[in-house]
């Protein structure tokens, strides 16, 4: 036990769980927070907006897999990390929000900037919590952390009213917590392990579908060892994109909505599906009645929630995905595998993958958005970290940028919260120093955060924005140019503004790319950067996102735009 | 004797569940659980919270009719609440469940004034009230039965009613 006041606790607690660094911004109510972060080892990171804080501690957190930490005042500051808590909380994403509260005793009077924020943030937190003395502070910390890593993870939040962080007490720092009312389940459940083995012999035309859950997990070569034992080809969900090296010979690529045509075709023949760490969502499944219809279903997930909510399957695996497929690479090793590299099934994934290579055409200009990331890909290193905004410039990354190192890249997915990627980006940059980061970026989403560039220069975090710029919201322009007879309402940037410009108040640089040859320069130069680089590439408005499952419809109706 | 739990109730067809759960005994526990309701658009039909044996403990009971599917997802989603420690589907069967209701109705004339005295006799109910105008009826029993008799009285006039929601146990065994 140590005298001390809570915001000395909260900090102390936070330390000694291994936190490093915090993003956030100041204001009445977390003033007493601020005054100990003076004496603290804890790196602050001043944002210019409470979202980017929250966005950035989510990039900290799927770039470390383990807590990422943001601050904030009560009422607007709280309500301004929001955004970032509900998309950490739809893409299960360990995010740790600290908010100050007015105090104790104005709680409940409408006190200047009170925000009742545990009503606010308890439909996207797996719990918020308001310790009510300075002494249960550090236990309040360690449970929360505890809560946000473990099982499927998410976003906790402490909220800390201003008397609580200014009280002083004698102050105990628990090595361990108990939450009776959670239980993770972790271990692999062996006999479904045994129904799975069984599923998966018998079977022909067997698929893996690798989801989020696996990176979250980190069970890369847990995968990749049963990918290579059983011959399977590997799709992904969008968010599960990179769980398996895109550039593998199993490798097929994301399926869904804006999937892989070759992905979305082969998951409708196959006859077995072991979805890996996938909630079905209906982005990546498209009708769930028709989705694996007449096809053994084989799910493997943490949450026990997740089996049977949007899918009904055979065989349910519950547990953390790197034991279930260890365990399951265990049990296989007892049977003979006779499956040869020249199988029907992995012709069919050679046949689909040029008929499909064949077909679908890339437009006639010098520079399109597949050709810059192509050529992005060609020149970044393998360990870069990649983020995106929202759109079709994350479509186009999904359909071709291949991520050949497991678990670099990190998208918005479940919310598709345009804003997210530059800020992730600063917040990867943070956890990882030494690799390169770039965010792909659209136009309207880089506008939502873009004063993070602040935030990239003052604090040494360089980072590429790889701008498609095409002046336009431009995935609602697809839609309404599809399904609305192109009557564009609110779609159009107008030129407005220049990106150089802006890169340039902010002391980053700017680069106009208007070919491939200054895009290529432009990359190069970005990534000798000692500054935040943004590279201001052209687009074509009226460039197109294909494939394309419409919704509402099944993946094998999907329209190739060949 | 024909008791009166036999009467059927309209919505026979679609089952009731019935739930019970342990939960941490503080402040925003309740507001938790409902709100989970409303976000995953579960119908509830009612919800009893109260203490038990256990002082830092609440027992809460939910009600729901509903589907197997719908009601496996409720439970799942109920346990992954931190502050909810446990739940369990009763099986109706070896469950004791009750409700109670007081029910207050118009009744002015002598005749009518038996009449009732005489259901809630035959319904073991209690008539706890008696004004110039009105009767007040305690009855206890499962859903079903309140549900009877209310349709037996309600051509009376019923000018108030208050149901507690369902509580229950499961049997000794
Ligand atoms: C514009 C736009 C277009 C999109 N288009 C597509 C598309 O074409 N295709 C597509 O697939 N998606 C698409 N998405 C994304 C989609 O909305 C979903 O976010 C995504 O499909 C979810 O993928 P998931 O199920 O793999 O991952 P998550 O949402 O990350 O779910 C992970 C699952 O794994 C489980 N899990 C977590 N940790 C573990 C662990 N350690 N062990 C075991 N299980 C674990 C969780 O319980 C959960 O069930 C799009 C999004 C946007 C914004
Ligand atoms: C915060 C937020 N507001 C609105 C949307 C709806 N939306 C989805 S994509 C999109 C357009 C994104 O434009 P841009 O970033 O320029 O990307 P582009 O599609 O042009 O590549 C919009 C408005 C959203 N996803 N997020
Ligand atoms: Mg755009």
């Amino acid at each position: 036990m140590v005298e001390m006041n809570g915001a000395k606790a909260l900090l102390t607690a936070l330390e000694k769980d291994g936190v490093e660094v915090v993003f956030g911004l100041p204001g009445g109510a977390n003033l007493p927070i601020y005054d100990a972060l003076v004496d603290s080892r804890l790196r602050h990171i001043l944002v210019r907006h409470e979202q980017s804080a929250a966005h950035m501690a989510d990039g900290y957190a799927r770039t470390k897999r383990k807590v990422g930490v943001c601050f904030a005042t009560s009422g607007p500051g709280a309500t301004n990390l929001i955004t970032g808590i509900a998309t950490a909380y739809a893409d299960s994403s360990p995010v740790l929000a600290v908010t100050g509260q007015v105090a104790l005793a104005m709680i409940g009077k409408d006190a200047f900037q009170e925000t009742d924020i545990i009503g606010v943030a308890n439909p996207c937190t797996k719990y918020a919590f308001q310790p009510r003395t300075p002494t249960e502070i550090p236990e309040t910390v360690k449970k929360a952390i505890y809560i946000s890593e473990s099982g499927r993870p998410g976003p906790v939040l402490i909220d800390i009213p201003k008397d609580v962080q200014q009280a002083s007490d004698d102050i105990p720092f628990p090595e361990l917590v108990k939450v009776r009312g959670y239980n993770p389940v972790l271990d692999a459940d062996l006999s479904q392990i045994g129904k799975t083995v069984e599923l998966l012999m018998n079977s022909e035309r067997p698929i893996i579908m690798a989801g989020g859950g696996v990176i979250l997990s980190g069970a890369f070569s847990e995968l990749q060892a049963l990918a290579e034992l059983l011959l399977i080809p590997v799709v992904t969900t969008f968010k599960g994109k990179g769980a398996f090296p895109e550039n593998h010979p199993l490798a097929m690529g994301p399926i869904g909505m804006h999937g892989h045509a070759e992905a979305n075709k082969i998951i409708v023949e196959a006859d077995c599906i072991l979805a890996v760490g996938a909630r079905f969502s209906d982005r990546s499944v498209g009708r769930f009645d028709e989705f694996g219809k007449g096809m053994n279903i084989i799910h493997m997930d943490i949450d026990p929630a997740e089996i049977g909510k949007n899918k009904l399957v055979d065989v349910a695996v519950v547990g953390d995905v790197k034991a279930s497929l260890k365990a399951l690479v265990k049990m296989l090793s007892n049977e003979v595998i006779r499956r040869e590299k020249d199988n029907p099934w992995l012709r069919r994934r050679k046949e689909l993958i040029d008929y499909f290579s064949e077909t679908i055409k890339d437009y006639t200009r010098d520079l399109t958005a597949k050709k810059a990331l192509k050529k992005l890909r060609e020149i970044l290193p393998n360990d870069a970290i990649t983020t995106t905004e929202v759109g079709q410039c994350q479509m186009w990354a999904s359909l071709h940028f291949d991520v050949t190192s497991p678990g670099t890249f990190f998208s918005s997915t479940g919310l598709g919260t345009m804003g997210f990627g530059f800020p992730a980006s600063i917040g990867a940059k943070a956890a990882r120093p030494s690799v390169p980061v770039v965010d792909i970026a659209g136009d309207g989403s880089f506008n939502m955060t873009e004063n993070s560039l602040a935030v990239s220069v003052l604090d040494n975090l360089p980072v590429i924005v790889f701008l498609m710029n095409n002046y336009m919201l431009g995935m609602v322009a697809q839609w309404q140019r599809t399904f609305y007879n192109r009557r564009y309402m609110g779609v159009h940037q107008n030129s407005c503004p220049d990106y150089s410009k802006i890169a340039e108040a902010y002391g980053a640089q700017g680069i106009k790319a208007q070919s491939m040859q200054e895009l290529e320069k432009a990359i190069r130069i970005g990534l000798k950067s000692d500054v935040a680089t943004v590279i201001d590439i052209t687009i074509d408005p009226e460039e197109d996102v294909y494939p394309f499952v419409a919704p509402g419809t099944g993946l094998k109706d999907m329209i190739t735009g060949a | 004797m024909t008791t009166s739990t036999e009467i059927e109730s309209p919505d026979k067809a679609i089952p009731l569940y019935i739930l019970s759960s342990l939960v941490e005994n503080k402040p925003g526990v309740l507001f938790r659980i409902t709100n989970l309701f409303r976000a995953r658009n579960f119908n509830i039909e009612s919800i009893t919270v109260g203490s038990t044996e256990m002082p830092d403990l609440s027992r809460m009971t939910i009600t729901t009719k509903s589907d197997e599917r719908t009601v496996d997802q409720l439970v799942k989603q109920l346990r992954k609440l931190i502050d909810v420690v446990e739940v369990t589907v009763l099986d109706k069967n070896r469950t004791v469940y009750r409700e109670l209701a007081l029910i207050k109705m118009k009744a002015i004339e002598p005749a009518i004034r038996m009449e009732i005295i005489n259901y809630a006799s035959i319904f073991r109910a209690n008539v706890l009230d008696i004004a110039k105008e009105d009767i007040l009826v305690e009855i206890i029993g499962t859903p079903d039965k309140i549900d009877a008799f209310k349709n037996l009285v309600t051509h009376y006039g019923i000018t108030q009613m208050a149901r507690t929601g369902v509580s229950a146990l499961p049997r000794g065994v």
